[in-house]
């Protein structure tokens, strides 16, 4: 059956003949394990290719909508949380075998002549991946991906010459914005890919037309790259892939907060790869800075593709090639040093600190903040924002937004979200200073432990303390320890007062205690029924 | 080269080749296939919308009625404007029906003269209660779940009318 449908498609295309030639290629006797390194890394980047289209599906490219649109992959597209652990850790994983490949090809030497080219084909292929890395981790919009792209757009801009220029190319001139994103997105997905099938393209070629490098004395009858090395190149594959799906999915991928331009709390570090040119930039301040910035890496990009030049002797066994094997070690020293110095100096983030030790349920929280929670529930905040169980997650997570903001600055992002928060969809909320400052109250004491209060507290008490908190009863009186002690503490009122007594008094005050400086209040029989259960609650 | 043993090393080598491919393949394939198709986790949607006041609404005369409702658009949540064509029937008995054609979703509307739903696009004929009359819709005009609360029309999510 398929053997007839073979014979057609050879005879019109030559396929069977090209994939026979493909897979029947000699190679050296002494080609072994070494050699798997390439195979993996253009497996990785088909990964990263297949798992990148799949993300595009549910992804939107612009600040406003791609934090948002990425949190909807990883927590309620089925299997997105796998797709994106896939797709970020095999940047990582794509970064690792690609310098391993480049290690082992130096340190065996394959690069002397006649494969120049292939090596310098490689070492742009290197360079590729990490222009994937550096578009790549900007996509998300949360802190890091903000801060990475402000710190990069800084660094292009201050390249001596053609900053200016490549700075309006990478639409980072002024801020940050809709543009820079558009072009980052733009060079992630159509011009590195197919500039990588290229590079890869013309790198495969060329590692066919020389041949695998052979070991130093090789000199026995060659042998067919199918199957003993397209086995070797399986199982090499299959063992990155083991781990990388793992990794995807055991290890939780970091997705933080949305960006953020005005959270000074946050300590911006990019990905691990980039540590060591992150580190590198310490060392160099004012009119310097462009040594670590562009002349160090720019020397060490110019030292790779020079190296066949340098390094012209014969081929030799990997064993006698002390030289290379120290200019290797010395490189991840380097490397490694810097990186870790990196990691040494970052300050431990401040999220682990988040004992607040807030109120556990409603009775404790002040009236003001009791308030808070029906403003909460009135303004339908739950629909976009978690807080502890519950909630849907299109918005942050509330019950830690008090250990990084302010009342102030939660007030002025109630009343206008894009100006505190760019490229948010939250609307502006529609209520007095009086009640955002309630709101702001209770958000301020809100954590991962109490949060069930908001959705615990009985309707009558939230309505009671909004009609407390309306009427300004806090001028006077103290519940929870909040407010003022002209008049009486009403914690413990049940006690001491009844239904009838409570209700009476608040029509009028002087008659039930003569003496009191408590005007009248005239409540609707609702509100007079709420705020009396509420204060008998207590 | 081809020592006695050379047979079924080579056929070692080839399944273990197709067998971890297959693998790979699979593990990649599979939670692609369903981060495709399987329908993402629902989030709860607004329960009842108040389409209006019905009890103006003359007996048997349908009316476009228009309002607001939030809508759960992938990663959003929506506050669209939506209609629904509303019949007064009896004074117990209000339909809402959704203002799609359900053969190919066009906008149909009421044409008074001959006093049935006519659907602009392929001639689709429904009768007042919903019914097809004439055309090529395959089913009766869906309906929003519907309820009377003091006179206001409450509208929930759409479903198929039972024939």
């Amino acid at each position: 059956m398929i053997r007839p449908i073979v014979e057609w498609l050879e005879h019109r295309t030559g396929i069977e003949t090209a994939v026979k030639n493909f897979l029947y290629e000699e190679i050296p006797a002494s080609a072994g394990w070494r050699q798997v390194l390439g195979s993996v890394a253009i497996f990785c980047f088909l990964v990263q290719a297949f798992t990148g289209i799949l993300l595009a599906f549910n992804y939107a490219p612009t600040p406003g909508e791609a934090y948002n649109s990425l949190k909807y992959i990883v927590t309620e597209v089925a299997g997105g949380r796998l797709i994106r652990g896939l797709h970020h850790w095999g940047a990582s994983m794509m970064m690792v075998v690609v310098m391993l490949h480049l290690a082992q090809v130096f340190l065996w030497g394959a690069y002397k002549k006649p494969r120049e080219t292939t090596w310098m084909a490689g070492v742009a292929l290197l360079l590729v991946t990490f222009g994937y890395g550096l578009t790549g981790y900007l996509l998300p919009w949360d802190n890091r991906a903000y801060w990475a792209t402000v710190v990069a757009t800084q660094i292009a801009a201050n390249s001596p010459g053609i900053g200016h220029y490549l700075s309006r190319l990478l639409g980072g001139e002024g801020a940050i914005g809709v543009v820079t994103f558009a072009r980052f997105f733009a060079l992630h997905v159509m011009i590195l890919p197919p500039l990588t099938a290229l590079l890869i393209g013309v790198h495969v070629y060329l590692v066919r037309k020389h041949g695998v490098t052979p070991e130093a004395g090789d000199t026995a009858p060659k042998k067919k790259f199918y199957p003993e090395q397209v086995f070797r190149d399986t199982i090499g594959i299959f063992v990155a892939f083991v781990i990388l799906f793992l990794m995807a999915a055991l290890v939780e991928t970091p997705l933080g907060k949305l960006a953020d331009p005005t959270d000074t709390s946050f300590i911006p570090r990019p990905e691990w790869y980039f540590l060591w040119l992150f580190q590198l930039l310490k060392f160099f301040e004012g009119p310097l800075e462009v040594v670590g910035s562009h002349i160090l890496p720019g020397l060490a990009v110019l030292a790779l593709l020079a190296t066949p030049f340098i390094d012209r002797g014969a081929l030799r066994r990997v064993r006698q090639r002390t030289l290379a094997g120290g200019v290797l070690g010395l490189a991840v020293l380097g490397l490694a040093s810097l990186t870790a110095a990196a990691i040494a100096t970052t300050p431990k983030t401040q999220e682990t600190a988040a004992e607040t030790g807030g109120p556990r349920d409603w009775q404790q929280l002040s009236p003001e903040e009791l308030a808070g929670i029906g403003y909460f529930r009135k303004e339908n905040c739950a629909s976009c924002h978690a807080a502890g169980e519950g909630g849907a997650g299109i918005g942050p997570d509330l019950t830690g937004t008090a250990i990084r903001k302010s009342a102030a600055w939660m007030i002025q992002h109630f009343k206008s979200p894009q100006r505190m928060m760019p490229g948010t969809s939250m609307p502006p909320i529609q209520l007095s200073d009086a009640q955002l400052n309630s709101l702001a109250a209770f958000l301020l004491k809100l954590d991962p432990r109490n949060a069930k209060a908001l959705y615990s507290a009985p309707q009558y008490a939230v309505e009671g303390a909004m009609v407390y908190q309306q009427n300004g009863c806090a001028a006077c009186h103290q519940v929870n320890g909040a407010g003022m002690k002209i008049g009486p503490s009403l914690n413990g009122l049940a006690q001491r007062r009844s239904r009838e007594w409570v209700e009476g008094h608040f029509a009028d005050p002087r008659k039930l205690s003569p003496g009191s400086l408590m005007p009248p209040y005239r409540f609707t029989p609702r509100e007079l029924e709420r705020i009396t259960s509420y204060l008998l609650a207590l | 080269m081809t020592g006695p043993a050379e047979p079924s090393r080579r056929s070692f080598h080839t399944t273990v080749i197709y067998g971890l491919w297959t693998l790979i393949a699979g593990a990649l394939s599979l939670p692609a296939a369903i981060y495709l198709l399987v329908p993402p986790r629902a989030r709860k949607e607004g329960q009842w919308v108040e389409a209006g006041d019905v009890a103006q609404l003359p007996l048997r005369s349908p009316e476009e009625v228009v309002f607001r409702r939030n809508r759960v658009d992938g990663w959003k949540i929506t506050s669209e404007k939506a209609t629904a064509w509303v019949v007064k029937l009896s004074e117990k008995d209000v339909v809402a029906f959704a203002p799609q054609c359900t053969h190919l979703g066009c906008a149909y509307h009421w044409d008074a003269r001959h006093g049935n739903f006519l659907c602009p696009c392929h001639n689709s004929v429904f009768s007042i209660e919903g019914k097809v009359l004439a055309g090529p819709a395959p089913r009766p005009l869906d309906r929003y779940q519907a309820k009377l609360a003091d006179g206001k029309l409450l509208l929930g999510p759409v479903g198929e009318a039972q024939s």
